[in-house]
């Protein structure tokens, strides 16, 4: 027998009815909450604020050669804007842009189905991505005019170094996190080749996949402003870089802080327009990313 | 005596680590029959797990032959459908519908509307069919199971395999899961392999177990159950039994004697 004498011995306890002054159990949330509640909304708040400081500052410091204010660059982007100069400079670099990430893309793909398919493969992708990884595409600008000259051929070759590596390491380190199960799945439907990639390894290798994606499109932009910043003239009329060099050695730092400020302005939407949506659709839905 | 539909004869299964090559089973002999419920019982590290693999047709055995319905199993296939006990087993990025129609389809079973249509049949037979456009990541652990069982019970494979396939539910759950198991079975009569280290799971759910000892996996017995935990000839229930002849190898040998 157990000795039961050392504890506190009660009665039992059953509850007949239930108290119902609790409410309700699912409450909205008020309309501030929701308010903070949304990513956006708190960003654009920060925004607004970095806005507010970068006026006062320029005030204080009354130096429009060196600082202009937010509000003389906004009216040089308004005016740029109107005048059709800053849409033309960036189309001509988002065309290039394009080109050169289409390409690498192509390249990473082919790259990465050689790496799954052998071990030699794996190996190759292995030493390729750390020996030029590390490179700054931008070391291998005068090498590039050297070869194909001072044109687009140049660009998009520092375009495609700049995206082949991250997007191909990226897909290879997701393709080898697929889960041991999800394979075993895929494998049990009988499933193998390509239908196996593209409906098993892709999806489930997803999330590192969009990620490469993402790194490779924001140092392909980086690469781009900073290769047109040395030689953009081609074809008549450059890119937003060349806007850029061309309006400091006019002395029209507003149009300089112009410049600068459709390139964030078209990373900021980019990556909060394309790539969120496109998360927000796939891994967010699917529950493999919180 | 009917043809048996799973022959495993003298297999032997081995698999590499880093350092070691480990034996997972020795010669193990048995024979699945058709509508059978059969259950693979052993502690941890007596390869129970590997032999599912092996019959599914991912690892090859170093010696001996698994046949399905007389011919040898080389590669993974639909009509052995696996049911693991990971709740991972579901594809995220697919809905509770569109993953039972992809596997119909994914495998050539069936196309369009009636693989539409026989995925919805077998998600209503788990009292699923308010999740069906649900994904995955909205379930709980158990609805999860029960989608991997209406998947696996709808591409109506020649054997249904499962793998621990309750060992991750909390208590309650896997007592109602069981039962949920033996309701279906009733249904269909499906022919199921069950692996598992519980003792009552084993009782509750197969009719015939066999029984295997660690370090290597051996057979030790091969028993039949009626799922009540009958009271066997030596007087003892037959969960006692089996515990005496997985845990006192003293009793155990004793008790062959006496047979």
């Amino acid at each position: 027998m157990r000795n039961t004498s050392v504890q506190v011995q009660r009665p039992e306890f059953v509850a007949r009815s239930q108290d119902k002054a609790f409410g309700v159990v699912q409450k909205p949330l008020t309309p501030w909450e929701r308010v903070y509640g949304n990513s956006a909304v708190r960003k654009v708040a920060l925004l607004a604020v970095l806005a507010v400081a970068w006026e006062l500052y320029a005030r204080k410091l009354d130096s429009p050669l060196l600082f202009p204010t937010f509000t003389a660059t906004v009216e040089a982007f308004i005016h740029a804007i109107a005048s059709g100069v800053i849409p033309q400079r960036t189309w001509a670099s988002i065309r290039v842009l394009l080109e050169g990430y289409g390409v690498g893309l192509v390249l990473a793909a082919l790259l990465t189905a050689f790496a799954t398919a052998s071990r030699v493969g794996t190996d190759l992708l292995e030493t390729l991505t750390s020996m030029f990884n590390p490179l700054p595409s931008i070391a291998l600008l005068p090498l590039a005019m050297l070869w194909f000259g001072l044109g687009n051929g140049s660009l998009i070759f520092v375009l495609i170094h700049a995206v082949l590596w991250s997007v191909a390491l990226n897909t290879h380190a997701g393709f080898r996190s697929v889960s041991q199960t999800l394979r075993m799945v895929g494998r049990n439907y009988g499933l193998s080749g390509p239908r196996y990639l593209l409906q098993i390894l892709i999806p489930a290798a997803f999330p590192s996949i969009l990620t490469g994606l993402k790194i490779g499109w924001a140092f392909a932009w980086r690469t781009l402003i900073a290769a047109e910043l040395v030689f953009g003239v081609s074809q008549g009329s450059g890119g937003l870089g060349w806007f850029i060099f061309e309006n400091k050695n006019l002395l029209e730092i507003a149009n300089v802080f112009a410049g600068l400020f459709t390139v964030i302005l078209i990373g900021l939407l980019v990556e909060n327009l394309i790539f969120r949506t496109i998360e927000q659709r796939t891994i967010h839905k699917w529950g493999m990313q919180n | 005596m009917a043809e048996p539909l799973l022959d495993v004869r003298g297999v032997t299964l081995q698999y590499k680590t880093k350092e070691h090559l480990v034996t997972a089973t020795y010669r193990v002999d048995f024979q699945v029959f058709r509508s059978d419920r059969y259950v693979i019982l052993g502690p941890s590290g007596c390869g129970k797990s590997t032999l599912l693999k092996a019959v599914g047709g991912y690892i090859e055995p170093v010696e001996g032959e698994i046949r399905l319905s007389g011919t040898p199993i080389r590669k993974p296939g639909p009509d052995r459908v696996m049911v693991f006990q990971e709740f991972d087993q579901l594809l995220p990025w697919k809905t509770v519908r569109e993953n039972v129609t992809f596997a119909l389809t994914a495998s050539g079973r069936l196309k369009g509307k009636a693989a539409a249509d026989k995925a919805m049949e077998y998600i209503e037979k788990v009292r699923l069919g308010k999740f069906a456009d649900s994904f995955p990541h909205t379930l709980s652990g158990g609805m999860k199971q029960r989608v991997a069982i209406a998947r696996g019970m709808a591409m109506e494979p020649a054997i249904l395999l499962m793998d621990e396939p309750f060992a991750a539910l909390d208590a309650l759950t896997r007592r109602r899961m069981q039962d949920e198991l033996l309701q279906l079975w009733d249904d269909t009569h499906f022919t199921v392999l069950f692996v598992t280290h519980s003792i009552p799971e084993a009782v509750l759910l197969g009719n015939r177990i066999l029984l295997l000892s660690p370090h290597p996996g051996q057979v030790k017995a091969e028993l039949n159950s009626t799922g009540a935990d009958d009271v066997g000839p030596g007087g003892e229930k037959l969960s006692q039994r089996i515990q005496q002849m997985l845990f006192d190898e003293v009793e155990h040998k004793s008790l062959v004697a006496d047979a």
